[in-house]
């Protein structure tokens, strides 16, 4: 009996058997400077106040450089700048401008391990993934849209489209280069100029990809970049000559900056927070699912708007998925993000941990059951162990609200009707995942799920070519694909 | 002696009934000469939130109906309509439309509605897209309903502002609470009765008469109303529209300067601005050596 017992519970361990040697990515080729100035039309300037913050490495805690803190007359001047740019810019044919982007595209290429080593000791994301994706995909963002410049009229029949003017672009830390070219990129095809702010923890990345536009030889002041924290951002979104704002972040930013333009005829497109439903049936492949589940909430150490931060399993294969889950977690390497082995990265800031492990607590506290891998974690840095919540119910605010970490919430149901209706009854709807090996199933629950992104049988993949964005309090318009180029035209 | 004429009474329209508004409050509407013409519902915030869960109620089963059978609805609706043209011409020339732009604000009306029908089963090949993205993965995006609209239609038409905000929205497979024309309120109701005998469901279209000074606020705050459109000109209301609508991320269009009775104000783009893009991907079995070619 105890030997059966055993058998069904048997795994490897890699803890003992399996150990890896560090495998650290290089980082000497790499150049940075002590201090970032803001990057106003084609140069480099000092911020009319003076002031510069400093900005951590999250895994070592040590300071790496200084940044420039823009005040509203350095984004004035931005927007100035912008403002006398578009003018020629958007006079430039389609197919000059076309050939600016792509040329940024390639110098992005040549630069990438460079930017890959700077994004993960910035952020803290595993260098495996700043290397693999994130920057690999910004530069196609630029190649794709440059390729749309001179062909604009093919996209949207019956219409002739024009750009819209200035633009003032927000964009948050998680994926701060990529997310930098998600915005840049669809401007620049459509013939806007650009002010654009990286979040206050992640600016490095577009201030190198300041100097790569410089290199470039776009035209003065088509792309500005000032950094600063929330006020900064307020000063864009406030500034009287932007005819644009696009925004990624947090569902409580995007509503006050929905709610601070009123008063004006600025456009806006909005990429908030999400809470996707990860659904799993029965007769999905179960180990390609736990494989998906884990790619789901645990890259990018979950900070990712469209994570499937919320697990639902069919109740007859309940027990073996969370077995083989618990499993997988285990096998999971959390550390040092510029090591090459490393799964999960450093947790992006203290705030950001210090959030994470209050949620921890209330899902404790709501009764929901815990499960951390036994991995270790380094003594210093931000790190998080991947945590799951068992026997989580609709009602938990670890269910409702989201948590942007690693951790997930466990749900179970019996039938379709049940677990559609528990995947939308949420305010937002950015994406979702299926698994099953059905595709009538597949088409029934895309059809029925409120989300813009839906992950059948995947999960967390992303493309220049596929438009991204939410439904309900995600956000509003797409970005990617034909449908990204559209809110920044006027048709 | 002369035959006493039935006059009728003008109620509102919600959820495929006719109740009088909840609050019992009625304005006078007048004609040139200052004479009462009928008691119009001035309808309260109560009755906009009964129409919204009508609306809500009724999403699912309009969105889902198969595109070709709106289109048929939408037509039958236009049929329903152009049998009943003396009727709306009659109606307008009392809210003092001149004859001949009664004749073209109802024929207009019609046409509108022809031209939507057809396009409910077509608007998607135009707005959906294969995405030749770079993995081995199948992606697509299709347009989607946004869910229930509020419309603050136009205050200078009848008929012809309430067609031109009403249609594109059903066509896409939303619903929607309506606020008709305070000062030309009649039509909406009449053509509410349209609405009513064309097999178009209980709760898709849901009209209300009253004060957009009043209800404005909670047009745009209410939470389970995903889009807001607003075809008048006034710009506090607009402000305070955009201001609300940060609550729950609304969609919000402003037509302001919307001239109706132009072929202008009718375009898929008009579909489009009530449609959210969904984008699904599969991967694509990639194994073996088998090559494509002959």
């Amino acid at each position: 009996m105890s030997k059966k017992k055993e058998i069904t519970k048997a795994k490897l361990d890699f803890k003992t058997d399996w150990a890896y040697a560090p495998a650290p990515e290089d980082s000497g080729h790499i150049s940075l400077k002590k201090q970032y100035d803001l990057f106003i039309n084609g140069e480099f300037v000092k911020p009319n106040s003076k002031k510069y913050f400093a900005t951590y490495n999250p895994a070592t805690e040590q300071k790496i450089a200084e940044i420039a803190e823009a005040d509203e007359k350095d984004v004035d001047k931005a927007v100035k700048a912008a403002r006398k740019a578009f003018e020629k810019w958007s006079k430039l044919s389609g197919k000059e401008r076309g050939k600016y982007i792509f040329r940024i595209a390639r110098l992005m290429q040549e630069r990438a391990r460079e930017f890959a080593v700077i994004e993960t000791m910035d952020g803290g994301k595993s260098i495996r993934e700043s290397r693999d994706i994130d920057v690999p995909l910004a530069a196609n963002h630029f190649f794709y849209n440059a390729g749309w410049a001179d062909k604009l009229e093919y996209a949207f029949p019956n219409r002739n489209p024009k750009p819209l003017g200035v633009v003032g672009q927000i964009i948050p830390w998680n994926f701060p280069l990529l997310m930098a070219a998600w915005k840049i990129a669809p401007a620049l095809a459509a013939g806007n100029t650009v002010v654009l702010k990286p979040a206050e923890t992640t600016s490095l990345t577009a201030l190198k990809l300041a100097e790569l536009i410089r290199d470039s030889g776009l035209p003065n002041g088509v792309v500005n970049i000032v950094t600063g924290a929330g006020k900064t951002g307020a000063a864009i979104v406030n500034h009287p000559d932007i005819n644009k704002i696009a925004f990624t972040g947090s569902t409580d930013v995007g509503k006050l900056i929905q709610r601070s333009i009123s008063g004006t005829n600025k456009k806006l497109t909005l990429e908030l927070g999400g809470k996707a439903a990860n659904i799993i049936f029965a007769d999905a492949a179960i180990d390609q699912a736990v494989e998906g589940i884990v790619n789901g909430i645990f890259f990018n150490q979950g900070h990712v708007c469209c994570a499937g931060s919320r697990l639902f399993v069919q109740e007859s294969v309940a027990d073996i998925v969370i077995r083989k889950l618990k499993d997988r977690m285990e096998t999971l390497i959390v550390g040092d993000p510029m090591d090459k082995n490393t799964d999960i990265g450093a947790i992006n800031s203290k705030e950001q941990l210090l959030k994470i492990n209050e949620y921890i607590k209330i899902g404790k506290n709501e009764g929901a059951e815990i499960y951390q891998s036994s991995c270790a974690i380094p003594s210093k840095g931000n790190f998080c162990r991947p945590t799951l919540f068992l026997d989580a119910s609709q009602s938990h605010r670890i269910v409702q609200e989201e948590i942007f970490g690693p951790v997930l919430t466990v749900q179970t149901f019996r039938t379709i009707e049940e677990v559609i209706e528990k995947a939308n009854n949420i305010p937002y709807g950015l994406s979702a995942g299926v698994w099953t090996d059905k595709g009538s199933k597949i088409f029934n629950l895309t059809n029925k799920l409120r989300a813009g992104v839906v992950w059948a049988n995947t999960y967390n993949k992303f493309d220049p070519a596929s438009p991204f964005g939410g439904y309900k309090e995600s956000g509003f318009g797409r970005e990617g694909g034909l449908h990204g180029l559209m809110p920044y035209l006027n048709l | 002696m002369s035959r006493i004429e039935i006059q009728k009474t003008y109620k509102i329209f919600i959820g495929g009934q006719f109740p009088r508004t909840e609050s019992g409050r009625y304005y006078p509407l007048k004609n040139k000469k200052n004479e009462v013409i009928a008691n119009m519902c001035l309808s309260s915030r109560k009755d906009f939130r009964n129409a919204v869960v009508a609306a809500r109620s009724a999403f699912g089963g309009w969105s889902e109906k198969s595109a070709f059978n709106r289109s048929q609805i939408l037509y039958r609706i236009a049929e329903m309509l152009e049998g009943r043209k003396e009727q709306f011409v009659s109606e307008l020339l009392l809210q003092g439309v001149s004859a001949a732009n009664a004749k073209e604000e109802v024929t207009m009306s019609i046409d509108r509605l022809v031209y939507y029908a057809g396009w409910c089963d077509k608007y998607q090949a135009l707005f959906s897209s294969v995405n030749p993205v770079a993995s081995s993965h199948f992606n697509f995006s299709v347009p989607e309903p946004t869910g229930v609209v509020a419309i603050v239609s136009s205050e200078e038409s009848s008929l012809l502002g309430l067609v031109t905000s009403i249609a594109p929205v059903i066509a896409g497979g939303n619903t929607c609470v309506v606020l008709a024309s305070e000062s030309k309120p009649l039509c909406a109701i009449t053509f509410s009765e349209v609405l009513n005998t064309s097999d178009l469901s209980a709760g898709v279209v849901n009209i209300l008469t009253g004060n957009s000074a009043e209800l404005h606020s909670h047009f745009s705050s209410h939470m389970d109303v995903n889009s807001l459109l607003y075809y008048r000109k006034n710009k506090n209301e607009i402000k305070t529209i955009k201001e609300n609508a940060a609550l729950n991320v609304k969609r919000v269009h402003i037509y302001d300067k919307i001239i109706l009775n132009s072929d202008k104000s009718q375009s898929p783009y008009f579909i489009f601005d009530n449609q959210e893009i969904k984008t699904t991907w599969h991967p694509v079995e990639n194994i073996g050596s088998s090559k494509g070619g002959y």
